[in-house]
């Protein structure tokens, strides 16, 4: 019987260290198994964060640099500018991306510099706890803002790909869902033509993708995933932003 | 044959000839000529530039760069540079080779745009977090500025840590006359082959990082990083003994303040006191063994550090001294510059 299932060899063998339910594994999966079909093998550098996935050095099968807390853009500038016919990504988290990296992001962007980036949304500080995220929603408590947040005393959330849509030098700019088969399926189409974007010159592009955190959320895999599809959605609308191929046709 | 050239186009010019292939910068005075002239100038080489948003960009960006297997600089002052530390750190974490140029302006905070060395501390003890050093050269000339910026590059590949360049308002925005160096072919440097290339697979994946969350392994690493630098010490340590046989009393200085104090020694010696002058040119590694050598010469009686600061560098000539002869200050801050005369009047208050 034909295999339907085989892992890509885009990932190494080393085991995620991600908690159970966590969808940065399905994440992890999806870029690399693009990575796999656009030919990337031996032919890129990835740019791991810091944060949840500041380990992503050890999964994705290719030569990795592991940046400073939001400076991933900024290393895979240096990297790109290098090397300009090699696939170069960054792979980061809310905190990274939107909070002490913003500069970095905001810039990489309006540069059109050419890479792919994708960002994980999953409203927490994963890693060090459950602090209150540039992304936690209106009402969503984290260890930081017990309460729940409150825009008078906590702030806003940040919605990175309307604004990132607003600049000329991004290419695509998307956000998607994890939270059922076909949203993932969705997820990989927009992963796929993030990077297609790179390979054809187009400049800056970034699928952000709705993640869970099951552990700091307190709820069960199943739950987190409802809550991503029924909660997150509504202050982060899934689809695409920006999309220069669509404006050229 | 010799051209007349700005400090800061000096040093440019000498990098791109160092095999500088990348560069990021931010603009503030008084070393903005050095991201001007290599905005055309990296073009040519068939190099890149990138005027970040930041510092801290910058120095993010030459740490890809160099994790890349580009020779890549940047180059900034004080504020810009304490701006940079973090990046500095991770750099050092990673033992990444790149060069760094300090155009140094009095401080602290926004302080003002003149001359200062009160960045002492900041590049030889630290400035970032964590335990590193990177090798710290002090040019005294533009000509001298232009040769450390040239060898540079090798020292940085050769050690895989930053090289600073610590100048100051002065070196940077002077004019004189240079002999610049030849083009090092860089298609014929060695192939860095822990540089992330993009062509690692599997076994061979090269991995950029300075996380290690093992204490045994980062114990072993902090180690490593140190038998570099005790390496670097013995190979690299580079000092001016200028008069200095017979000198009963030696002036120390590094950087364009050496010259001021090299004229004040002349002018001391015409007046019959028997002075000399030590200039580090390496300030980290410190040249400890020449001051230790010349204290204890028996004839120097007495040792003058002059800076533009409130007091730095005394420091580690007195560890270096080690109180075998007394070591008295003289400095001006704010941005102000001693004459050789006010050198010669601190030597005779004294006397």
């Amino acid at each position: 019987m034909a295999k339907g299932f085989k892992k890509t060899k885009m990932l190494t063998d080393t085991p995620f260290h991600y908690c159970p339910g966590c969808t940065h594994g399905i994440a992890h999966r999806l870029t690399a198994e693009v990575l796999e079909e656009i030919g990337a093998e031996g032919n890129c550098v990835g740019v791991a964060p810091v944060g949840c996935a500041v380990f992503a050095y050890n999964y994705f099968n290719c030569d990795m640099q592991e940046a400073a807390h939001g400076r991933a853009p900024a290393v895979a500038t240096g990297i790109k500018r290098v090397h300009p016919d090699k696939i170069v990504f960054s792979y980061q988290g809310d905190g990274d991306l939107a909070s002490i990296g913003m500069a970095e992001t905001v810039h990489a962007a309006a540069r059109g510099e050419n890479i792919t980036v994708i960002f994980i949304n999953n409203s927490i500080y994963g890693m060090t706890g459950g602090q209150m995220a540039p992304t936690t929603l209106e009402g969503q408590k984290a260890t930081t803002c017990q309460a729940g947040r409150i825009p008078e005393l906590n702030g806003n959330p940040v919605n990175v790909a309307e604004m990132l849509a607003q600049l000329k030098g991004p290419s695509y700019i998307a956000r998607v869902g994890l939270f059922d088969l076909k949203h993932v399926m969705e997820a990989k189409r927009a992963i796929r033509k993030a990077f297609d974007m790179q390979i054809n010159k187009k400049g800056f592009a970034m699928v952000e993708i709705l993640s869970t955190c099951p552990t700091n959320w307190g709820l069960n895999p199943i739950d987190a995933l409802e809550w991503s599809k029924n909660e997150a959605t509504k202050t982060f609308p899934l689809g695409v932003f920006k999309d220069i191929t669509k404006e050229e046709e | 044959m010799k051209k007349l050239m700005k400090g800061n186009e000096a040093i440019a010019e000498a990098a791109i000839r160092g095999g500088c292939r990348f560069f990021a910068g931010y603009p503030i005075t008084p070393q903005n000529e050095i991201p001007e002239y290599l905005s055309w100038r990296l073009n040519e080489v068939g190099g890149a530039f990138v005027q970040a948003e930041s510092e801290v960009a910058a120095i993010n960006m030459v740490y890809g760069a160099a994790g890349a297997g580009a020779r890549a600089m940047t180059s900034s002052s004080s504020p810009g540079i304490s701006l940079k530390q973090e990046g500095i750190s991770y750099i050092c974490g990673a033992e990444l080779p790149c060069v760094i140029v300090n155009i140094v302006r009095a401080g602290p905070g926004l302080g003002g745009i003149q001359p200062a060395q009160s960045d002492y501390f900041q590049t030889v003890k630290g400035g970032g977090h964590g335990d590193y050093h990177m090798l710290v050269l002090a040019p005294a000339t533009v000509q001298e500025a232009v040769d450390l910026v040239y060898s540079a590059f090798d020292k940085a590949d050769k050690y895989r840590l930053p090289v600073m360049i610590l100048g100051d308002g002065m070196i940077g925005q002077m004019m004189e006359a240079v002999e610049l160096p030849e083009m090092v072919d860089v298609n014929a440097l060695a192939k860095k082959e822990w540089a992330t290339d993009g062509t690692g697979v599997g076994e061979n994946r090269r991995i950029v990082n300075s996380l290690y969350i093992q204490p045994d392994v980062l114990e072993e690493i902090n180690h490593k990083l140190f038998a570099v630098y005790a390496e670097m010490k013995k190979n690299e340590t580079a000092v001016e003994e200028y008069m200095c046989e017979d000198a009963e009393i030696v002036l120390t200085g590094y950087g364009t303040v050496a010259r001021i104090a090299k004229s004040a020694v002349h002018m001391l010696r015409a007046k019959g006191i028997k002075a000399g002058l030590i200039r580090p040119i390496t300030l980290y590694p410190f040249p400890d063994e020449a001051y230790a050598r010349i204290a204890g010469n028996g004839i120097c009686r007495e040792m003058l550090c002059v800076e533009l600061s409130m007091g730095q560098m005394i420091e580690d000539v007195k560890l270096s001294v080690n109180g075998k002869v007394p070591v008295e200050f003289y400095g001006r801050v704010g941005g102000n510059v001693m004459t050789a005369e006010d050198i010669v009047k601190k030597v005779m208050e004294g006397r």
